[in-house]
């Protein structure tokens, strides 16, 4: 750990919610809301992913949080104290921009010492923690250079280390791998996550990958039209998802509609089944979602306990290598089934076969 | 024949379709522009032989040294002026976009479309004695209004008019390829909008000021008909000196070197530009 990392390690240690967002809403146009009603709990030194398509409110949310967008309505607490009057200079928010945003006429260690500069720091003290910002992302080497004479990789990573050299409260990054190729993006990624260890910084991170949502985060908020649809942790968006939108944004997926109450549910296309996981459904429909993955093959005969059990014929396969993705359908359904590639080796387009899944792994979300 | 020989005859026709291209163009420029000032040359140095001595009667008169410290200090205010009102007037352009923009960016067009002796005439209406700006001041209070016409005050003010749409296009193409998400992350690094624009924006905005500076204080430099119809006759720029020594004097060889001299002054300007930023980068 470097001396930079040691200096920012006393801010560390969850304690109830740091940077709090309620009820927020954001009307760009008086009449369209972009943000409809936001509420957001974030611990301290905690790492969340805004996690949704393209025009969700994301970077709008983001932007309020920064104080480049004032809300239409809501609040935004951070550290016990409301910050919607405090103007975005004075915020103390580290903030990474997708195209990096570099002053193109400062050198490396010029982009890191400015927000030093900013704060009328001694000369000395601005190249000295210039210097420990730089090495702490990999780049000491590069402190001389021009932004347009480092690559992609290395721009983003001197704009991580601009947004942090200040040791901000809050770490905002948009999309920043969004411009990356992938092996580099999975690199960033692991570094990021590396660096907010160290930091112990409170870190929200827009992405609109789900992957690397999955990978990075402690929790993930799921945004879709304006809402936040769920903010957990990234197992339990993916296993437990709250909403049918959150289901099928967040991995493949299979859905099934259902009725029913306490339990016994009729399922569409598998008839009447005991899955007592159901929550209470007030309308008494559900939407039940399973895994790709969830899926196997069965070659047994006649019917599995706790498992369903149906026909299927394959119409295309999708080989990841690893595993092997069938698409096809059983009478009316159509189903999709991830099976290791091992065991896939005689399946072809057109190939009759058995699939089956355990009830446990029907998850119920009420419609 | 070998193959490299034949593509080395293609690029040689290729070359040579290029020149016929480019001949009407050269033909034009020779006749029209390089006989004249080959002739201007001639006149400047025979008086009937050989002799340096219009030169030396620029370089050795008072008067002249004045004309042209004159006409320097009065294209350094035009440009400093032309400066300080398009600057505001671009950055608005560029942050405000839309219909303001729009409408802003089609006067300035327009005036492109007027030719500057219609819009100096209008400023000799303008200012005139029995004009409305004189009676404006009269109304407030100053009488009597003090004489507007035929001043070097009139001649500067109506050439920063003049001038102020190029100044405007130099520094527009420049700011609007300026990211704004710079000066925003700026701002979230601690800097206050005024220090964001003054070490992030002005500075990136630095090329179209070089440009708008360099394309202003060339053209004022040789400006000829504003002066002579709006300003101070006791206080000429060079431009009108030439006409006043071939229309009054028929000093044809005082004219020439004058004409000269203010050729070499403004390929200095050029070469300066050009030694630090590049000619070709003057037009955007
Ligand atoms: N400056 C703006 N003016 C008007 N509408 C905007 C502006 N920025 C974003 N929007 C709209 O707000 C919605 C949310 O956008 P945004 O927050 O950028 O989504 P995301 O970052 O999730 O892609 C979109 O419908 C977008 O068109
Ligand atoms: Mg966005």
């Amino acid at each position: 750990m470097n001396a930079f990392a040691g200096r920012m390690e006393g801010r560390q240690g969850v304690t109830g919610s740091y940077l709090e967002i309620r009820d927020l809403v954001k009307s760009y146009d008086g009449y369209q809301q972009a943000v409809r009603g936001i509420s957001l709990a974030i611990a301290k030194g905690e790492f969340v992913s805004f996690l949704g398509p393209s025009g969700s409110g994301k970077t709008t949310t983001l932007m309020m949080v920064a104080g480049f967008e004032q809300p239409t309505a809501g609040r935004i607490v951070l550290g016990g104290r409301e910050i919607a009057p405090v103007p975005p200079h004075k915020r103390n928010i580290g903030m990474v921009f997708q195209n990096y945003a570099l002053f193109p006429h400062m050198t490396a260690a010029e982009n890191v010492g400015f927000p030093l500069r900013m704060r009328k720091r001694p000369a000395a003290e601005i190249t000295r923690r210039s210097r420990e910002a730089l090495a702490m992302v990999g780049l000491a080497d590069f402190a001389g250079r021009q932004p347009r004479e480092l690559s992609g990789g290395q721009q983003q990573r001197v704009a991580l280390a601009r947004a942090l050299v200040f040791e901000p409260d809050v770490l905002l990054l948009d999309e920043p791998l969004g411009a990356l190729d992938k092996n580099l993006r999975e690199h960033m990624q692991v570094e990021i996550k590396r660096i907010h260890r160290e930091l112990g910084i409170t870190t929200i991170y827009v992405t609109h990958d789900q992957t690397e949502a999955m990978t990075m985060s402690d929790r993930i908020a799921v945004f879709s039209q304006g809402v936040v649809e769920q903010f957990a942790a990234p197992l339990d968006v993916y296993l437990r998802p709250a909403t049918r939108f959150v289901g099928g944004f967040v991995g493949d997926s299979n859905f099934f509609e259902a009725s029913g109450r306490t339990g016994m549910l009729e399922v569409a296309g598998l008839g009447t089944l005991s899955l007592p996981q159901a929550p209470v459904s007030a309308s008494g429909r559900y939407d039940v979602l399973v895994r790709p993955e969830a899926i196997g093959l069965w070659r047994g005969s006649g019917d599995r306990a706790g498992h369903c059990v149906v026909p299927f014929t394959v119409t295309a396969l999708v080989n990841y290598g690893d595993s092997v993705l069938l698409i096809g359908s059983s009478g009316d359904l159509s189903l999709r089934a991830r099976i290791p590639f091992m065991l896939a080796t005689d399946i072809r387009e057109g190939t009759a076969l058995s699939l089956s899944w355990r009830h446990a792994d029907m998850h119920c979300i009420p419609a | 024949m070998t193959q490299g020989t034949g593509i080395m005859m293609q690029q040689r026709a290729g070359r040579r379709t290029t020149w016929l291209l480019l001949l009407p163009v050269l033909v034009f420029l020779a006749v029209f522009f390089l006989v004249p000032l080959g002739q201007v040359l001639y006149f400047s140095v025979m008086d009937p032989t050989f002799t340096l001595h219009h030169y030396l009667a620029f370089f050795t008169d008072d008067f002249y040294w004045r004309v042209l410290f004159g006409t320097f200090r009065t294209t350094a205010i035009v440009t400093a002026f032309s400066l300080l009102l398009s600057y505001p007037l671009s950055y608005a352009i560029v942050r405000l976009g839309g219909g303001f923009a729009t409408a802003m960016l089609l006067i300035v067009a327009m005036s492109f479309w007027t030719s500057f002796l219609v819009r100096t005439f209008a400023w000799m209406v303008i200012l005139g004695n029995n004009g409305p700006l004189r009676a404006i001041l009269a109304t407030m209070g100053w009488t009597p209004p003090p004489e507007l016409l035929f001043t070097r005050f009139s001649s500067t003010l109506a050439m920063v008019h003049l001038l102020v749409p190029f100044m405007v296009l130099a520094l527009y193409s420049v700011m609007k390829k300026i990211d704004y998400t710079l000066v925003r992350a700026a701002i979230s690094l601690g800097a206050t909008p005024f220090e964001a624009f003054r070490r992030v924006f002005l500075p990136l905005s630095a090329p179209g000021i070089v440009n708008g500076c360099t394309l202003v204080f060339i053209m004022c430099l040789g400006f000829y008909v504003t002066p002579v119809l709006l300003g101070s006759p006791r206080e000429q720029m060079i431009a009108g000196l030439i006409g006043t020594q071939i229309e009054e004097f028929l000093e044809f060889g005082e004219a020439s070197a004058t004409a000269v001299i203010l050729l070499c002054v403004t390929m200095t300007v050029f070469a300066i530009y050009n030694r630090f930023v590049g000619l070709d980068k003057l037009w955007g």
